[in-house]
């Protein structure tokens, strides 16, 4: 079991992560009463509130046939609740000037709030979210109403090169695993209001949630909100995953399309969230494709050749493994000739990794953009939702510089050569000739 | 340094004090202007400068040029080599990029405070000494064919919106897509771009916008150390191009591989140039606000959540330009629903409130987006020092700012109404429709609904 499952399944206790003499970001962390993480950064400037309430119910938890019904539940989530309907609850919100938001990714679905931190605003507006959390109404005929939403943009999205490519990509990356499983109109068509309140009562609770609080509030202040979020949800147990996926295995995908251009994905399964080769990655990659204009792909296929106008690397780390994908659009006769050139750059680096000179420069930009990642409320809540819920150590921010400057070229190689092998990696291609 | 010196605003309030003097401004004496407007909450800094040039500058067959030019922006001085540029920003853990827009070009560094020198630096040798090596440009041209493949030629609604732009204005610059036509692209030279670099790329047209944890008098002094040097010149004249009075509805379709079909309404619409005197382009924002504001504003509560016409509704409107305006309403039928349906049901909700005007509620709910907005909008060092940039860059002050936000404050009902009534006539109206084409040009398959 995952350091960060065993932190789900801990038992109630108050913990605080105090800033040690020399820490800064100081994120406090707690669990309600009712069994809630917490995690609260005060941010005393500016009047105002960032909420994020985060549940283990994204699409890896699609029961099999049913992909996109984590998507669809949040979705309905906050169209009715309590005592308001949709149109009460969107009234009230803009009244107060309150920005209710949130989405579902492969492992989490949020709900977030924005609000003024007077006491005239903050406290009705968090009523809201707390009905939203309590009692969604999942009302029957906004659900089929999303739903045939739903279809009609599946279906238009699957006319668009890079949401086709997109969607192959996950698919041949994780053939059997719910991370490959992804919405069609012929599964969202299947699903039925049931299916949404069997789905929001197995995962919407306070064991499987996380609440993150960035803004113009006191410790008290942060308790009490999060006691009464909490309370909102049924006590409920952590969401139980899916088995990990199997290991990369080579393939190709090539899917026609009358586009101009060939939209093309490369990549494998590589690592999970708090894996220990994280930063040697994070480092390598900057050179590799992670870097923007100075990444050895952008030289390569974009300014020697004027291949592409984007063509990037990173790693996307998941729950459970997730993909090293590096992605590029270029003209659709030249596709062939674009793959060749990217493979032999990654070829190269995998088999070299960085010179001294390049990883110092990784370093050197890591390092040194670090207060960039952090210097708004939303960035802040962003990095801290993210630590707690991927159960990441608290003093992650504290320690990150240090991780990044502590890596070595070798490092660099080595956790390469673990998780990208060249000869396991998928090839997805779009309207290439 | 540890990281609690780095965050003292996590630790300790800061009121807002001192955004009273906030922002600050002087112009060197070769006629750059320096804004800076200060922010201490955390020890990062944006750098801007912004030239007032953008596509609607160019003429016919030299679409792309002001892009093209922010392209090899990048490709190098005698003093800085070509990815150079790129490269020293990184170096300096910095983020940077660019942006053409039809009224402005601009270019800007996120970066930790104290390499702000190195920036500016950096931005005062490409300013006067840019090298448009023709090498550089035959494959950077390429990149920027890729981008507009990317950008327009494969995205349906962009195709769209290019094409609905091109009708709605005959004689307007504003007709021409900012990344340039395919061909234009094609026949474009360095020549070209060296040229429009010499004309337009001088401090008196320029401005440099700094926001962040700055003391703005010694951001001051590193502006005249850097580009204080610089010298002047004259600029070339401008031709103001007049749009003609549009005297009926247009109405164009585009072709294009999708599901979906789509609409756009364009109605020609009134620009923000006296922003105490002007009434007009405020009623027509808060009518926007009103339309499109939040989740149960008029277009999505009526047209996609009660009567589901649509899958999706919205209104643009942009009431600041240095060219002549638009205001749009757009969206995309449901199922079952035809382009004419929603196009009859869009104009429907224009005319209840020519004939029923708005409530006091809706206004009321308007301002306290707006005051919100207020408050939210200084969590982004960025978007404040965007905020100063763009007011500046359509010829009006950052110190309109505060003006137009309380005019906005201030709009009525009736002047809500009166607005709905004056701007969305046919005669001034440009129709765009998407009309879907299969991808392999056999017939569509059946709805999932009729399946199951």
């Amino acid at each position: 079991m995952k350091p960060a499952m065993k932190r789900l399944l801990t038992a109630t206790f108050t913990l605080i992560i105090a800033a040690a003499a020399q820490a800064g970001v100081t994120i406090e962390q707690w669990t309600t009463g009712n069994g809630t993480r917490v995690n609260f950064v005060a941010a005393p400037t500016l009047p105002m509130l960032d909420v994020q309430v985060d549940f283990a119910a994204g699409s890896m938890f699609d029961p099999a046939g049913k992909s996109g019904l984590a998507a669809l539940t949040r979705g309905v989530l906050d169209l009715g609740a309590g005592t308001r309907d949709e149109t009460a609850i969107a009234e009230q919100l803009a009244d107060l000037g309150a920005q209710l938001g949130g989405s579902a990714d492969t492992d989490r679905a949020s709900v977030t709030l924005r609000t003024l931190t007077a006491k005239d605003k903050l406290d009705p507006a968090l009523a809201v979210l707390r009905d939203v959390l309590r009692k969604p109404h999942f009302d029957a005929a906004i659900f089929e109403r999303e739903k045939a939403r739903t279809i009609a943009g599946l279906k238009d999205a699957m006319t668009r090169p890079d949401s086709i490519a997109g969607k192959a990509f996950w698919e041949t990356l994780y053939p059997g695993h719910p991370y490959g499983r992804q919405a069609t109109p012929e599964s969202i068509a299947t699903l039925t209001r049931d299916d949404v309140v069997a789905f929001h009562g197995r995962l919407y609770n306070a064991a499987n949630a996380q609440i993150s609080l960035v803004g113009q509030l006191t410790r008290q202040q942060a308790e009490a909100i999060a006691e009464q979020l909490s309370a909102a949800l049924p006590a409920g147990a952590p969401a139980e995953l899916p088995p990990p996926p199997a290991p990369a295995r080579a393939a190709v995908s090539a899917i026609g399309h009358p586009a101009s251009q060939a939209h093309i994905y490369l990549g494998l399964p590589a690592i999970e969230r708090g894996n220990p080769d994280y930063f040697p990655l994070l480092v390598g990659n900057y050179t590799l494709g992670g870097g923007g204009f100075v990444s050895r792909l952008v030289k390569e296929v974009r300014d020697k050749r004027g291949f592409a106008y984007s063509v990037y690397s990173y790693f996307a780390p998941l729950r459970q493994t997730g993909p090293f994908q590096i992605g590029l659009q270029t003209q659709r006769k030249q596709a062939r000739e674009a793959i060749r050139v990217v493979r032999g750059v990654l070829d190269e680096f995998v088999a070299q990794g960085p010179s001294e000179e390049e990883l110092a420069a990784a370093k050197a930009n890591l390092s040194g953009s670090f207060p960039l990642r952090l210097d708004s409320n939303a960035k802040l809540l962003a990095n801290v939702a993210a630590i707690g819920f991927y159960g990441l150590p608290a003093d992650y921010l504290d320690r990150y510089r240090e991780k990044v400057e502590a890596v070595t070229a070798a490092e660099v190689k080595a956790a390469f050569a673990r998780h990208v092998v060249p000869g396991k990696l998928v090839t997805v291609t779009v309207a290439a000739d | 340094m540890t990281l609690r010196q780095l965050f003292p605003f996590l630790l300790a309030p800061w009121l807002l004090g001192q955004a009273l003097a906030n922002p600050y401004e002087t112009t060197l004496d070769n006629g750059l202007r320096v804004i800076v407007k200060e922010d201490r909450r955390a020890p990062t800094a944006v750098h801007m400068v912004w030239y007032r040039i953008g596509s609607m500058d160019e003429v016919d067959g030299q679409s792309g040029v002001a892009h093209a030019l922010e392209h090899m922006m990048f490709k190098g001085t005698p003093s800085v080599g070509p990815g150079e540029f790129n490269r020293l920003v990184a170096a300096a853990g910095g983020r940077d990029n660019a942006f053409t827009s039809r009224d402005y070009t601009a270019y800007f560094q996120q970066i930790p405070k104290e390499k702000l020198g190195e920036m500016m630096q950096l931005e005062a040798d490409r300013m006067r000494h840019l090298n448009v090596d023709p090498k550089e440009f035959e494959q950077e041209i390429k990149v920027i064919m890729e981008e507009r493949r990317m950008r327009t030629d494969d995205d349906p609604d962009a195709k769209l919106f290019e094409q609905m732009n091109a009708a709605a204005f005959l004689v307007h610059p504003y007709r021409r897509p900012i990344i340039g036509w395919m061909d234009d692209l094609e026949n474009m030279s360095a020549t070209s771009l060296k040229a429009w670099y010499d004309a337009w790329y001088v401090p008196n047209n320029a401005y440099v916008v700094v926001s962040g944890d700055v003391d703005h008098q010694a951001v001051f002094e590193l502006a005249r150390q850097h580009y204080g040097g610089l010298a002047a010149r004259p600029l070339p004249a401008r031709r103001d191009l007049v749009e003609p009075r549009q005297e009926g509805p247009r109405r164009i379709t585009v072709k294009a591989p999708a599901e979906l079909p789509s609409l756009i309404l364009a109605y020609k619409a009134p620009i923000l140039r006296d922003p105490k005197q002007d009434r007009d382009p405020y009623a027509l924002e808060i009518l926007t606000a009103i339309l499109n504001g939040h989740d149960a504003a008029r277009f999505n509560k009526k047209l996609v959540r009660e009567d589901k016409v649509a899958l999706s509704a919205g209104v643009g409107y942009d009431s600041t330009a240095r060219g002549p305006g638009l205001i749009f309403l757009y969206g995309t039928p449901s199922e079952g629903r035809s382009v004419a349906e929603l196009e009859a049901a869009l104009r429907a909700q224009i005319d209840r409130i020519r004939r029923e005007g708005v409530s006091e509620a809706e206004l009321k709910r308007t301002r306290a987006q707006l005051i919100a907005g207020q408050v939210y909008k200084l969590d982004s060092m960025f978007g404040q020092a965007m905020e100063i940039g763009q007011t500046e860059a359509v010829g009006l002050s950052w110190k309109d700012v505060e003006t137009m936000r309380e005019r906005l404050q201030q709009v009525s009902a009736a002047e809500v109404q009166a607005v709905a009534k004056k701007y969305f006539d046919d005669d001034g109206l440009t129709v765009g429709i998407l009309d879907p084409q299969a991808l392999d040009g056999k017939p569509r398959r059946p709805a999932v609904a009729t399946r199951h």
